[in-house]
């Protein structure tokens, strides 16, 4: 474990290969949305969407050079995020499975 | 500095200046700052309470109209839990003694702690502000569409204030992970720190993956208002449930920032006035970072009959449960420390029984609340009132209180009058339970929360529930009254008058601005009363001290 390390500066070549990845995922996502996948619409665009999130942190918050013990922050920050998206879905998505009562 | 110099000069007598108080850097005035600003918002928010509480002594409106009673009871909710408890333990006495108990000169970011302070302030009056220009009436809740698509009331202004006043939180809870794993003293190890500094730690945790939740939460109620970005609002798309769902996600956290320091408290306290170490240490320093994770898994249970779905609930409600094992734990642990120690029942102590009987009423009634057939009959009633304010003022704030006695000669450098503090502690705690036991009864017979227009047969109960207010202001204000007589004409206090352990016992007090006359060197573990326990060197409490 290195918390005193360097700071490490990486070659501007990783930076814009990251910046492209962005780009050719933000195509990806207008690109998709003009197709109809039903349930699996949302999916995708997350997937897509967490990707991108996870390059930006690993490289442009350099969290990819850093000790262990911010790797360890960044996540539980993401866990508790997923926690949060995964729990609320188990309200929604699970709304419809009984049927509504007939009024008296 | 001559040896004489050292031993007078202190944190508070070093500079008189406002300006040496405004612009310190030094944490033990910062966390004097914050107590002067929390304690304003207590007043506040209690002045709120006497009022709505005078209200409701009569089954019809005695004096106010419905309105100002939303307003009043969202007063209440708002000051005291955003400006008042959640602060309270961690940024007065965590910010005084977190830094000395780790044998540190101050927090690893001290700037970073007069901020958090500035920004506390201004967010505490951004809230001012909105109940000086009119009030809430959404209840501390904020729901939508009361909040959004109905409000009639300073929402936006009450919601600045606390989407501002989190970032002060985050700052210091920032602060504090950073200097527990960064500034501990040679020699002390993680299994040697106070329970105090393990309860901080779990609630820095909380903190700052929590509050951004609430924070964004506001933001969205912002967006949807200006953008009619359909969020919450089902005209537009949204749901209103949502809402509920990121509120609690931070709120129900939230009980555990308010309760997890005085946990902390507690423990100090205890450990001193049974003359023994804590019964079970490491167990109960882990039940801090288990209720810490936990209680992020529970909100749901908030929301059992706010049309979120069955299956959702049956989930919250087992989650729920589960977090009544760690609480327990801490519980019969204290309980345990108490058997074959040598009790004394001085002020401090006083408070900390009181917290662990009322803390386990609020707890199990929690159980009740967790059940969801039972959640129905009593949801929105004043069971639910009774059952966390049995959590928050018979628990936090009766740690607050019993943690502000047990360090004033430390913050103060003078003693207060011991019999007066001893009575004052049973008036609070008989005022107390004769406040909210009735609203328990009253609650589980079918009386809502937020009315001030009842059924004629509720008002015994409800008669008696401002009787025991009376009876506790009363106790507040004594308590005013000699604490504010002991700062000015009180005796000085010994380094160390309750002969307890720990590192903050062994510098003068009120302590010199940089902590210590010498760097200290930890060569025991925290609760070190006994012989036994001061030379018990067992392999976990060795290791290195930096990770
Ligand atoms: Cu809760």
């Amino acid at each position: 474990m290195s918390d005193h390390a360097e700071p490490h500066i990486a070659p501007l070549k990783t930076y814009l290969n990251v910046f492209a990845a962005l780009m050719v995922l933000t195509v990806l996502t207008v690109w998709v949305a003009l197709f109809d996948l039903g349930p699996f619409n949302v999916v995708v665009a997350v997937t897509i969407a967490t990707v991108k999130a996870y390059i930006v942190i690993l490289y442009f918050m350099h969290v990819k050079y850093s000790a262990k013990i911010i790797w360890l922050t960044a996540a539980a920050g993401f866990v508790w995020f997923i926690l949060m998206l995964a729990l609320t879905l188990a309200d929604f998505a699970t709304r419809g499975w009984l049927p509504i009562p007939e009024p008296w | 500095m001559s040896e004489n110099a050292a031993k007078t000069e202190n944190y508070l007598n070093v500079k008189h200046t406002v300006a040496s108080w405004l612009f310190t850097v030094d944490h033990k005035r910062i966390g004097v700052m914050y107590l002067a600003t929390i304690l304003l918002f207590f007043f506040l928010g209690g002045v709120a309470a006497v009022l709505f509480r005078i209200e409701l002594m009569t089954p019809t409106e005695m004096f106010m109209a419905s309105e100002t009673y939303n307003r009043l009871f969202t007063m209440h909710g708002i000051t005291m839990i955003f400006f008042f408890l959640i602060p309270s333990i961690p940024a007065v006495l965590g910010n005084f003694l977190l830094p000395i108990m780790l044998g540190a000169r101050d927090l690893a970011f001290p700037r970073l702690n007069l901020a958090s302070w500035y920004v506390f302030t201004f967010g505490g009056l951004l809230g001012l502000g909105a109940i000086i220009f009119g009030g809430v009436d959404t209840g501390w809740t904020f729901y939508t569409p009361y909040s959004s698509t109905y409000a009639n009331s300073n929402v936006i202004l009450a919601a600045l204030g606390i989407f501002v006043s989190g970032f002060a939180s985050i700052m210091t809870g920032l602060n504090f992970i950073v200097t527990i794993h960064k500034m501990r003293a040679p020699g002390l190890t993680w299994f040697r720190l106070p329970l105090f500094v393990w309860a901080h730690y779990a609630t820095s945790i909380i903190i700052v993956l929590g509050t951004p939740v609430i924070a964004i939460t506001i933001l969205l109620v912002a967006v949807e208002r200006i953008f009619s970005v359909g969020i919450f609002d089902p005209a537009l798309g949204g749901d209103p449930v949502l809402f509920q769902h990121l509120f609690w996600f931070y709120s129900h956290p939230a009980v555990y920032i308010m309760i997890l320091p005085g946990m902390g408290v507690v423990s100090e306290i205890i450990a001193c006035f049974s003359r023994k170490r804590i019964f079970g240490y490491h167990i109960v320093a882990m039940s801090s970072l288990a209720i810490a994770i936990l209680g992020f898994f529970v909100w749901g249970h908030h929301m059992f009959v706010s049309s979120q779905s069955m299956y959702a609930g049956m989930i919250f409600s087992i989650l729920s449960f589960l977090v009544a094992i760690p609480s327990a734990i801490k519980v019969f642990n204290w309980v345990a420390t108490l058997y074959g120690g040598s009790i004394k029942l001085d002020t401090p102590m006083l408070y900390a029984l009181g917290f662990i009987g009322l803390f386990t009423i609020g707890g199990l009634t929690g159980l009740f609340l967790a059940t969801m057939a039972v959640n129905v009959h009593v949801h929105d009633t004043y069971f639910i009132v009774a059952h966390f304010h049995y959590v928050m003022v018979g628990g936090m704030v009766m740690a607050f209180f019993g943690g502000l006695h047990f360090w004033w000669p430390k913050i103060t450098g003078k003693l207060f009058p011991e019999m007066l503090g001893r009575i004052t502690a049973i008036i609070i705690f008989i005022g107390f339970n004769l406040t909210f036991f009735p609203q328990f009864i009253v609650g589980y017979l079918g009386m809502p929360r937020r009315y001030h227009v009842y059924p004629e047969e509720f008002q015994l109960l409800h008669v008696m529930s401002t009787g025991g207010a009376a009876v506790l202001a009363l106790g507040y204000m004594l308590m005013g009254v000699y604490l504010l007589y002991s700062l000015i004409l009180g005796p000085k206090a010994s380094s160390n008058p309750w002969k307890a352990a720990g590192l903050e016992w062994t510098t003068p007090s009120p302590p010199p601005t940089e902590n210590f006359l010498e760097p200290p060197v930890v060569k025991h573990e925290a609760y070190a009363y006994t012989e036994e326990d001061t030379y018990r060197d067992d392999a976990e409490t060795k290791g290195d001290t930096h990770g």
